[in-house]
């Protein structure tokens, strides 16, 4: 019998890539952000001064961390809609931890771990309690912002903090220390995720649960181990919003949300589960930021943007059909 | 196309006797999946496993795979008695399953399935990473001695066809020591030329020293491979025949009750 031919090699050569619209599907997050820069630096020329690109990567910082949060709860085929608010119930956590007088490194730790928990919460509902995902943080969507609004009394806390002023000033160059914690977290979830057995049981999960249970994989502690990092890195995320706004609010940050999932989107991650990468949502997260910023900078009223941001997502979710 | 004939290369005695399956039953509710039933099957042979559908060789295959634990009777492995909680406990014990579906996650490359939930690591400090190089340069090893069909490790198994897929499995169930390979209909999705490739496979195993049990509808199959037939009906063995002794019409027979054992 004739020896069959070897699989066609992943590795193209440039110009087959370049006219595969897969190849633009997989990296729609940057060509957008290339197109995004070139048109808003043509129509205002302060777009790429060093100051409004400090800022930028500032502002991007809480999204970057939020949506690798959900990066790996997508990863699994799950969702995440109670990122923002356990977000803001680690600021609250902080808060109150402050206000008694803890200081800041146990006010620090009560944000993570209250945020944590809560994670953890989620996960043992969806793995244990066999409830879908979207339900599940849903429930703790609300749950999350009630608790917050409760322990709060419905009341910002100010914090002047000498340490997270700078962490919200200051930097090494044009990078600030936001940006900085952002990049790293970014980096450890990227090894984790392409190198450790957790990643890809992670993505094992995600792409196809009943060969993960068939190869001995209990894809209930996947599920758990990734709602528990979603609310790890929510907790982070809360530290870095009280150093941004000075305060601890119990305020609702439905952007926060919307914007995380959109970021995941952009970055080619499949909602169904099973492909997703790190660097993808960062620049999702870095395009949904340089959209806004740009489309301040040119005086577009504020009103436009959840409008633009939209379009954006529904647009790249349209060239996402043609992945590979 | 090669024909494959099949011959007991050595006159089997009872010392190669690999499994045994004495009286096992297994109910679920009212339903009584398999009944008093008792097979054996032995090393360097490819044991096939016949019935309707229902007849409950899935079921029996499952109690031998760990998935499910029976009501009574007991399972032999290698001449001690085997009591598996999980599939997990029957891999390290040297019992690989084929799935049907194949149990492959399409995401993933082929050397991240091969070696799914079996990655060889490396421990820096308190972590252990994946050691990526090992596990592709040892799949690469496993791909190219066993498959007639060799897919690139390094792509993604959405982009396999059928055949390659069964290869990737099957493979998959040889590598890692394994002494007992259970296949669940191998062949049922594959058209005619991936079937003979996989056929191939099948007996590279069996030649290889691994012990078969092989789940089939197709009996010019089971007549071409099998060095031994266990006939099922209704939850119960009605029969044992090697093969060399039997014919496809008997076979046929014994399967729709029109001849008793």
């Amino acid at each position: 019998m004739a020896n069959a031919t070897l699989a066609a090699p992943d590795r193209d050569t440039w110009p087959t890539r370049l006219r595969d619209i897969g190849f633009w599907a997989d990296w729609a997050a940057l060509v957008g952000l290339i197109v995004l820069v070139v048109v808003f630096q043509a129509a205002n020329p302060t777009f790429l001064s060093t100051g409004n690109i400090q800022s930028m990567l500032e502002a991007a910082a809480i999204l970057i961390i939020l949506g690798v949060g959900q990066t790996f709860v997508i990863a699994t085929a799950g969702i995440d809609l109670s990122i923002a608010s356990i977000m803001t119930l680690g600021a609250v956590g902080f808060g109150q931890a402050y206000s008694a007088g803890w200081g800041l490194a146990a006010s620090c730790a009560v944000a993570v771990a209250a945020s944590t928990l809560a994670g953890l919460l989620n996960g043992f509902v969806v793995a244990r309690g066999k409830i879908t995902d979207f339900i599940v943080t849903l429930g703790m969507l609300s749950a999350a912002s009630g608790l917050a609004l409760i322990v709060s009394n419905g009341k910002p806390v100010t914090v002047i903090e000498p340490a997270l002023l700078k962490l919200s000033t200051n930097g090494i160059g044009i990078l600030g220390w936001m940006f900085i914690i952002a990049a790293a977290v970014a980096i450890v979830a990227h090894v984790v995720l392409f190198h450790t057995r957790f990643g890809t049981h992670l993505l094992a999960t995600g792409g196809s649960p009943e060969s993960a249970t068939a190869m001995g994989i209990s894809t209930a502690r996947i599920k758990i181990g990734v709602y528990a990092v979603a609310g790890l890195l929510a907790g982070l995320a809360s530290i870095l919003l009280v150093a941004r706004v000075g305060a601890a609010e119990p305020a609702a940050n439905t952007s926060f949300l919307l914007n995380s999932v959109a970021a995941v989107v952009l970055g080619g991650v499949s909602l169904f589960g099973g492909r997703a990468t790190v660097i993808g949502p960062v620049i999702g997260a870095l395009l949904l930021t340089a959209l806004v910023n740009g489309l301040t900078l040119l005086g577009v009223s504020q009103f436009y943007q959840p409008l633009s941001v939209g379009i954006v997502v529904v647009l790249a979710a349209f060239l996402m059909r043609f992945q590979r | 196309m090669t024909t494959v004939k099949s011959e007991p290369k050595t006159a089997a005695t009872a010392s190669d006797e690999l499994l045994r399956c004495e009286d096992v039953s297994l109910s679920f509710g009212n339903v009584r999946a398999l009944v008093d039933v008792s097979v054996s099957l032995r090393r360097g042979e490819i044991t096939a496993l016949v019935g309707d559908n229902g007849a409950g060789k899935s079921t029996l295959v499952r109690c031998v795979s760990g998935i499910h634990r029976p009501d009574s009777g007991r399972v032999l492995f290698d001449g001690t008695q085997v009591d598996f909680g999980s599939p997990e406990d029957a891999r390290e014990a040297g019992i690989e399953t084929v799935h049907q579906n194949l149990a492959l996650v399409e995401d993933l490359t082929v050397w991240q399935n091969l070696f799914l939930n079996r990655e060889i690591v490396r421990r820096i400090g308190p972590v252990s990473f994946l050691d990526r190089k090992a596990m592709q340069t040892r799949a690469q090893e496993m791909v190219s001695t066993l498959a007639v069909n060799v897919p690139a490790v390094t792509s993604r198994v959405r982009r396999l066809s059928g055949g390659q897929r069964q290869a990737v499995s099957i493979c998959r169930a040889a590598g890692f020591s394994s002494q007992l390979v259970i296949m669940d209909e191998p062949t049922a999705a594959l058209g005619v030329q991936e079937t003979a490739r996989v056929e191939e496979l099948i007996l590279k195993l069996r030649d290889d020293g691994h012990a078969v049990l092989l789940i089939s509808h197709n009996f010019a199959q089971v007549m071409r491979l099998s060095d031994q037939v266990w006939v099922m009906r209704s939850g119960r063995c009605v029969a044992g025949r090697r093969t060399a002794e039997t014919t496809g019409e008997e076979i046929v027979a014994l399967i729709t009750g029109a001849q008793s054992a």
